[in-house]
């Protein structure tokens, strides 16, 4: 998708927290993301040296912590693994589904 | 600017009325983003963790419900119109413009990297418009529709038709605070199109067919786009139309004039 901005969001959240507790720079960073959140990993450490450059992030650790994607059945009920927004129930094969987990993208916490 | 997006910078974007000098939005100094997050600090050691917990596209997301706020407030509805370039979203809008704007009052937002054309073309209707221009960005985002809208102005009990760039990727992720969101595939188009950019289509309410009277030299299969899209979004609602003859228009304008 568009990981270069999703990085520059990160370092805009991390700017912002540095600034709060007063820090030059930032050790680590946790990173929650879904797997069906668009982002793809690959990109955004592609993107994440330019888009860090200069900034409080410079020399963080980055620690991408994968959230699998789950949805409820809506029809049956059953609680599944997906990997694509247009599989199946594996238990009744209805598209219907709540996916409730997945979709994060989230700057869970910082390491000064 | 959009806090979230290192597409663009905030001096390349322009969003302009025909005829008008532009705003940059660096000139606007709109205090949108504030920040209301209460961090915690928790030692170890020599380490201090600060819990953050917040989402990536938090700015926008707050930005548009702002925008739906407005909308709600205002009894106004709005839609965000998506595709891929080419799918005929101007011809589309232009023909639903000039066939109903005596039933209702139009207001549009016209969003492309460079270029006043669209926003000619519906001036040209007499029907408030304003460009959005977002020069190295890919999508509209909540910030910049949210200008567009103030500069419009829109009345009480009108519509809102924010045209996105021509994108079936980026544009899913951000929210404008539309009331409705409005995908546009046409037949020159693959029939798969639906499960090769799952996320626009889950994430539409409407479904536009567009370019019907194609059919008969391309081998476009309706049934089959449908099928693909109902497999990420059984709860799409399709038109199918042709917005140069008209075919299948009176649906699309039914469903729209319906919605207050």
């Amino acid at each position: 998708m568009h990981e270069l901005s999703i990085a520059m969001g990160i370092v805009a959240i991390a700017e912002k927290e540095a600034k709060k507790a007063n820090v030059a720079e930032i050790k680590a960073i946790d990173l929650e993301i879904g797997t069906l959140s668009g982002v793809e990993i690959e990109s955004l450490n592609f993107a994440w040296p330019m888009a860090v450059a200069n900034s409080v992030l410079e020399k963080a650790e980055k620690r991408i912590h994968l959230i699998k994607a789950k949805a409820k059945c809506m029809d049956c009920g059953f609680d599944y693994n997906i990997e694509n927004l247009f599989d199946t129930c594996p238990k009744c094969g209805s598209y219907f589904k709540d996916i409730y987990q997945g979709k994060e993208m989230r700057v869970k916490s910082l390491e000064v | 600017m959009c806090t979230t997006c290192g597409c663009g910078v905030a001096d390349d974007i322009k969003i302009q009325m025909p005829g008008d000098l532009a705003t940059m939005v660096s000139d606007l100094n709109i205090e949108a983003h504030h920040d209301h997050t209460h961090s915690h600090h928790h030692h170890h050691d020599d380490r201090t963790i600060i819990d953050v917990e917040q989402d990536i596209l938090q700015a926008n997301q707050l930005l548009a419900e702002r925008n739906r706020g407005y909308f709600l407030g205002k009894n106004i509805f709005a839609i965000n119109l998506v595709s891929s370039p080419g799918s005929g979203k101007t011809t589309l809008l232009e023909k639903t413009l000039a066939d109903n704007k005596d039933k209702k009052k139009f207001y549009v937002v016209e969003g492309d990297q460079q270029t006043m054309n669209d926003a000619d073309r519906i001036d040209a209707l007499h029907i408030p418009v304003v460009q959005i221009n977002t020069g190295k960005a890919c999508h509209l985002d909540s910030d910049m529709v949210n200008q567009a809208v103030i500069k419009l102005n829109p009345e009480p009990d009108s519509i809102v038709m924010i045209e996105n760039v021509g994108n079936l990727v980026c544009p899913s992720a951000f929210d404008l605070g539309e009331n409705a969101r409005v995908v546009i595939v046409s037949t020159t188009e693959g029939d798969d199109k639906p499960i090769k950019y799952p996320d626009m289509f889950a994430g539409s309410d409407v479904c536009i067919i567009n370019k019907i009277d194609l059919l008969p030299y391309l081998n476009f299969d309706v049934e089959k786009a449908k099928a693909y899209a109902r497999q990420v979004n059984p709860n799409l609602i399709f038109f199918e139309v042709s917005a140069t003859t008209g075919e299948g228009m009176n649906e699309w304008y039914e469903w729209l004039l319906s919605k207050k």
